[in-house]
């Protein structure tokens, strides 16, 4: 009988390609622990962050992410940090940023990697101690952790 | 969830699709070296560029954020940098800017008269490197090397390609048109099935493209890092179970002469950004 | 030493926001990769990021393995007087990757 490893060896020696198998990947529960961890029980309201992947990444291995936070990045008001989460990848953890006032617009762009398809989350931390957050979801068409052999 | 998550696609789709690959293809009688005139058997040359997802192109587009830039800029800090005192830099003969670069990777490979050998851009850096500075030759796929052909490379982006074939560079071009035609591996399969007949299909998440050589050395967001068109052609002959050559083997700078050929028109768009 | 690219104006009108880009030359090598043989590819990753501005701290990352090869970073700053921008990466070992730019605000 042919099983599922048979089938990814022969097709990784056929191709050229290595199809590992991913370490033990976080689940949406990995990720809501971790943003336990990060965040204790504060109440994490849903707004104010806007998140914006593209809604298909042909290769996970560098995928644009921006998040943008509504907030007048005043003294009185601004967001001191804005923390991503993803659901699916072998960490739960992205990035955590850390602004000021003086970041005059709470907008932030990177490339992240990402294992599957999965949703990820930006939280924003304002400096009134207050937590929001927004998300979105992508389907990734060669994931993260395909591996050329030569 | 803790099953071996398999990345995605599945080998079992891969297998069709090569497989649907070899029996659709069947071996034109074309592409057959001789003497006369050589004819394109692809109606439209499109860059790889093309067939890359949106936020692909605007990466590649974008001139700050394209990772291949990196490399630019640091085979800019070589060409002024000898790395030894006694003997002089790239600038020092060919002018601090590299102006003096401007076009010339539009037509490589270029047969070498003083050599009697066919030498694509890394191979006349190295030449210059040995010949000039007295210093051992770059390792292809080596930082250095990959960063100076970037450098060179680079000052000829948006250049049309056009190579010269006739006179004593025709050897080397029909045997690299030779191998374009050729089956080969266990899959049986010669570049021109994927790159000709099977062109826009997708096999194992990839679109693919005519396989032109107009933007290497290339970022591969596979690969995470800048490499040589010899890189990428290692991965194409190993895909269809064949043994590649090395990089840099003479066969693969014969080969690079008839796609650049071949992609005459098309313009020079090193650093490209491929998945 | 890495290779570091940065897009930041060189002058700005007072209070006026710039937009600013870095990108540096790292593998970020997650520690979950195998080379051909079979073995693991040891972690080696940038940590953190900093932009001081006059030497107060105006944006910091801290930087995971799921962040991409070659980092590439933008953010916000709003100019409020002459000076220096310094830009910090630190990699997991320490080993410290440092960039200035000069910004000169005027009306
Ligand atoms: C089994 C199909 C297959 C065969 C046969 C094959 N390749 Fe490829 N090749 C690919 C795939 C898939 C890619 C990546 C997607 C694309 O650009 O087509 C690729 C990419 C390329 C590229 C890079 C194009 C770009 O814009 O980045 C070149 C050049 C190339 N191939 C040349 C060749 C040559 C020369 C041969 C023969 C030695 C060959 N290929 C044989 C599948 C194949
Ligand atoms: C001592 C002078 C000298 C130095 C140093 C030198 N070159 Fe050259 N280079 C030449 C000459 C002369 C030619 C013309 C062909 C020949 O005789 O080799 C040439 C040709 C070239 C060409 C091909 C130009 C064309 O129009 O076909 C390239 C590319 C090149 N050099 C790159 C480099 C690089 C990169 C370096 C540094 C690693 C370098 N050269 C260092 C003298 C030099």
């Amino acid at each position: 009988m042919i099983t599922r490893r048979d089938w990814l060896t022969g097709a990784a020696a056929i191709t050229g390609y290595s199809l590992l198998p991913m370490p033990l990947s976080a689940t949406p529960a990995d990720m809501q622990k971790a943003m336990r961890q990060a965040f204790g029980d504060s109440p994490i309201s849903t707004g104010r962050v806007a998140l914006t992947l593209p809604a298909l990444a042909e290769n996970g291995n560098s995928v644009r992410l921006s998040v943008a936070v509504d907030s007048p990045m005043t003294e009185k008001d601004h967001v001191e940090f804005i923390q991503l989460f993803a659901e699916a990848n072998p960490l739960p953890d992205i990035a955590r940023f850390e602004l000021v006032a003086l970041s005059g617009r709470a907008e932030i762009e990177t490339r992240i990697r990402l294992a599957a398809e999965q949703r990820v989350v930006a939280v924003a931390g304002m400096n009134d101690g207050s937590l929001w957050s927004g998300s979105a979801s992508i389907v990734v068409t060669i994931a993260a952790c395909l591996e050329g052999l030569i | 969830m803790s099953s071996n998550r398999s990345c995605g696609i599945t080998a079992h789709s891969l297998m069709l699709a090569l497989l649907a690959v070899a029996a659709a293809c069947e071996m034109p009688g074309t592409g057959v070296a001789s003497e006369s005139e050589p004819t394109r058997t692809l109606t439209q040359a499109l860059s790889g560029y093309e067939f890359q997802a949106e936020d692909t192109q605007a990466l590649q587009d974008d001139p700050f954020a394209n990772p291949g830039m990196l490399w630019v800029d640091q085979g800019q800090e070589l060409w002024r940098d000898a790395g030894s005192a006694d003997e002089p830099s790239c600038s020092s003969c060919h002018g601090e800017s590299g102006d003096s670069m401007r076009g010339v990777a539009a037509r490589y490979p270029a047969y070498d008269a003083e050599t009697q050998s066919l030498l694509n851009i890394e191979g006349r850096i190295n030449h210059c490197r040995e010949k000039h500075q007295q210093q051992s030759p770059y390792a292809y796929e080596s930082a250095e090397l990959l960063a100076l052909s970037a450098f060179v490379a680079h000052q000829s982006r948006g250049m049309p390609i056009d190579v010269f074939i006739d006179g004593p560079a025709r050897t080397f071009f029909d045997s690299g048109q030779s191998y374009f035609y050729e089956r080969r591996g266990q899959m049986n399969l010669a570049c021109h099935h994927c790159h000709e007949r099977n062109v826009g299909r997708m096999l194992r998440g990839d679109r693919l493209s005519q396989g032109q050589p107009t933007g290497y050395p290339a970022y591969r967001l596979e690969w995470q890092t800048l490499g040589s068109l010899h890189r990428r052609l290692r991965f194409c002959n190993v895909g269809v179970r064949a043994e590649p050559f090395s990089a840099g083997a003479p066969e693969y700078v014969n080969l690079e002469l008839f796609l650049t050929w071949r992609a005459r028109g098309l313009k020079v768009d090193a650093p490209a950004v491929r998945r | 030493m890495l290779k570091a690219r940065i897009s930041a104006p060189a002058r700005a009108r007072p209070g006026e926001i710039i937009s600013i880009k870095t990108l540096i030359s790292h593998p970020m090598e997650t520690g979950n990769r195998r080379n051909s043989l079979g073995a693991r590819i040891p972690r080696n990753i940038l940590t953190e990021f900093v932009c001081l501005y006059n030497g107060r701290q105006a944006f910091r990352a801290e930087l995971h393995p799921a962040i991409a090869a070659n980092p590439f970073l933008a953010f916000h700053l709003r100019a409020d007087a002459s000076g220096t921008l310094e830009f910090r990466w630190t990699d997991q070992d320490g080993e410290v990757t440092t960039e200035t730019r000069d910004l000169v605000v005027e009306p």
